[in-house]
């Protein structure tokens, strides 16, 4: 192996070729994680100690030192937004390797380990003919060794998508799963007075607004492959449901008499769950891709409403009032067989489905206030995550499963808050005029 | 001769009097005819196609007062719509059930529909702040549902009624206390026409 990333090593100094964001190094994908550094499912309870050193610009134009710290600056951060690593402080650092140098032999890995890193992180930019060029490296400081280099070439502006894509490639190495670096976020906000749908990258970054419908738009949903957002909308003064073609803007409308809310795709990318009252009582129904009915999934006197599937298309888990509080559900599609998930609290809402199928992550109320709670998909481990921290709302999966987005209105006025998925390290993703609400998490773009 | 004369003119006047008797005789028993063809062409008649009482014109007081009674009833229209449009019906939290003022209450709006057969109206149902959005859409659609169907229960033609739910999207009281949320937990009548 050792052997193998020495080879890896010379490569990097290949000249580069014209492709837009290619990596040189064309390893076999691992189907699981390469190391074994994290443990996804519960990664925050020991944080891996990294240092990102600043990068060292490798040409002469006078930009370089500029984007060379830039481009440093972004890994940080993206690394720190995971939350399973502890990011060492720059003024810790006892040497450095813009002077030294950023490869393995330059690199005195004491001066690391002296500092608690286990993880190194070098760069190295080369900007040539308005081109962005960077050459990461990622070292075990422990082990002396180079655990994979990568080189990266974009346009200048490309810089975020370059460090992304190499925070993905590293987080896929460690944990076998992609992450939430190449992921965005869909949420509502009023920042125009009326309630639209925007989104950001996963970090808050690069904020759009999506509708325009001077009314009422809410609880958006991603299709899995991205390229859409369904959402409810008032426009015509009844709530109605629109997929919006992200790219061109085209949309189609899913109007019953009644109430038509709460869109979710099934991860097929074609069929999709809703609620609907055209008959009467608020049910949950499959949709086909064109709109159509495909099925009425639940047939129970009282509201049933907020439909979330598992990844593997078998069960759906919802919300119930069938038993007089609202409670969230488990049906078996197939079967039709019914079971209650909650048993905590009166008034259970807002399931969403993990990415690995293993949990539902809902909010529970209480006294007017909402917390965030998680349990597996067969009641076992309850846990709340939230706590005296305001009303903590629509909590929705980051697409490795190692983050929740939801809002909060611990600050008074309600924002979008990650956490992880043990409830660690929650903070705002984002400030905005106006109250943002409802967030919604995409599959990562890059899997 | 003045004897010879006398006889004549009495003979006259008996016969005049037997045509006459004949004449008046012969109309009562005829059907009645058209009043056109009754008389001879040169007669001058008079057809009567309206008639009217020549009365005194009202007097200004008189005027006021009617004016007054129009105004009145057309107050009392009005102030039967404002009602109808004004007065909310309330519910308890997390709840569609209607409760005895809230029956109270969409029973008079019954009758003004009944005595405004031309009207239409839109229920409109909404929740308190608390909850989630999601589910107080679908809360507020079972609460404008459950008044459409008393409404059609009480003979209101379905045709008339439509509802839509807001959740907890337009509240009427912003504050964060339960006198606000009770407020707020509420279906509101708009008539559409």
């Amino acid at each position: 192996m050792l052997q193998f990333m020495k080879m890896k090593i010379l490569n990097i100094f290949l000249p580069a070729g014209s492709v837009l964001l290619i990596s040189l190094f064309l390893i076999p994908q691992p189907c699981s994680a390469e190391y074994d550094y994290i443990k996804i499912s519960d990664p925050f309870l020991n944080k891996i100690p990294v240092a990102v050193t600043i990068f060292k610009s490798l040409s002469e134009e006078s930009a370089g030192k500029e984007i060379s710290l830039n481009a440093s600056d972004l890994v940080y951060k993206a690394l720190a937004f995971t939350g399973y690593f502890k990011m060492i402080d720059r003024e810790a650092f006892l040497e450095d390797l813009q002077v030294k140098g950023i490869t393995g032999p330059k690199i005195n890995f004491d001066n690391w380990t002296d500092i608690g890193a286990e993880l190194l992180i070098t760069g190295g930019v080369t900007i040539k003919d308005g081109h962005l060029q960077i050459d990461f490296r990622l070292f075990d400081t422990f082990k002396s060794e180079l655990l994979f280099g990568k080189r990266y070439k974009g346009r200048l502006d490309d810089q975020r998508k370059i460090v992304h894509r190499f925070c993905s490639e590293m987080v896929y190495r460690l944990t076998g799963k992609r992450g939430v670096f190449e992921s965005m976020i869909a949420f509502v906000s009023t920042t125009t007075g009326n309630k639209e749908i925007f989104t950001c990258e996963f970090d808050g970054y690069d904020v759009k607004q999506v509708t325009r419908t001077k009314s009422l738009a809410l609880f958006p949903a991603w299709s899995p492959d991205g390229s859409s957002i369904a959402y409810t909308s008032y426009q015509n003064d009844k709530p109605e449901i629109f997929i919006r073609h992200l790219r061109d803007g085209q949309e189609k409308k899913i109007s019953f008499d009644g109430i038509n809310i709460t869109p979710v795709w099934m991860h097929d990318n074609k069929k999709m769950g809703a609620t609907l009252s055209f008959e009467g009582d608020e049910e949950i129904y499959l949709l086909t891709e064109t709109g159509k009915i495909d099925k009425r999934l639940t047939k129970n006197w009282g509201i049933d409403v907020s439909p979330t599937f598992s990844p593997d298309g078998k069960k759906m888990a919802f919300v119930s009032k069938r038993f007089g509080s609202p409670q969230i559900f488990i049906q078996h599609l197939d079967t039709g067989a019914v079971k209650r998930l909650t048993y905590e609290g009166k008034y259970n809402t807002q399931p969403d489905w993990s990415p690995a199928g293993d949990r539902i992550v809902y909010s529970g109320m209480e006294a007017g206030l909402a917390n965030i709670f998680v349990i597996n998909a067969d009641g076992k481990d309850f846990k709340q995550l939230t706590v005296d921290s305001g009303s903590n709302e629509s909590p929705s999966w980051s697409p490795d499963g190692s983050l929740i987005v939801f809002s909060s209105t611990r600050t008074s006025k309600s924002r979008i808050y990650v956490m992880t998925a043990s409830g660690t390290d929650q903070r705002v993703l984002l400030t905005l005029s106006g109250k943002q609400t409802d967030p919604a998490w995409s599959s990562s773009f890059n899997e | 001769m003045k004897k010879g004369k006398l006889c004549v003119k009495i003979g006259l006047i008996i016969l005049m009097g037997v045509f006459l008797v004949t004449v008046s005789s012969c109309s009562e028993k005829k059907p009645r005819l058209d009043p056109m063809e009754q008389y001879p062409s040169e007669t001058e008649t008079v057809i009567v196609v309206e008639e009217v009482d020549v009365v005194q014109p009202l007097t200004e007081e008189e005027l006021e007062a009617q004016r007054i009674q129009e105004q009145e009833a057309i107050r009392i229209k009005e102030e039967a719509r404002m009602k109808f449009v004004n007065e909310d019906v309330y519910f308890n939290f997390d709840d569609a059930t209607l409760t005895s003022d809230a029956r109270m209450i969409i029973k008079q709006k019954v009758v003004w529909l009944r005595d405004n057969p031309g009207a239409s109206v839109l229920v409109e149902g909404h929740c308190d702040e608390r909850g989630t959005e999601e589910y107080n859409i679908a809360l507020g659609q079972r609460r404008a549902q459950g008044i459409k169907t008393f409404m059609v229960n009480a003979g209101i033609s379905a045709s008339r009624l439509s509802t839509v739910s807001y959740g907890e999207e337009r509240p009427v009281d912003f504050a964060n206390n339960e006198s606000a949320w009770a407020k707020n937990r509420r279906a509101h009548f708009k008539i559409q026409n």
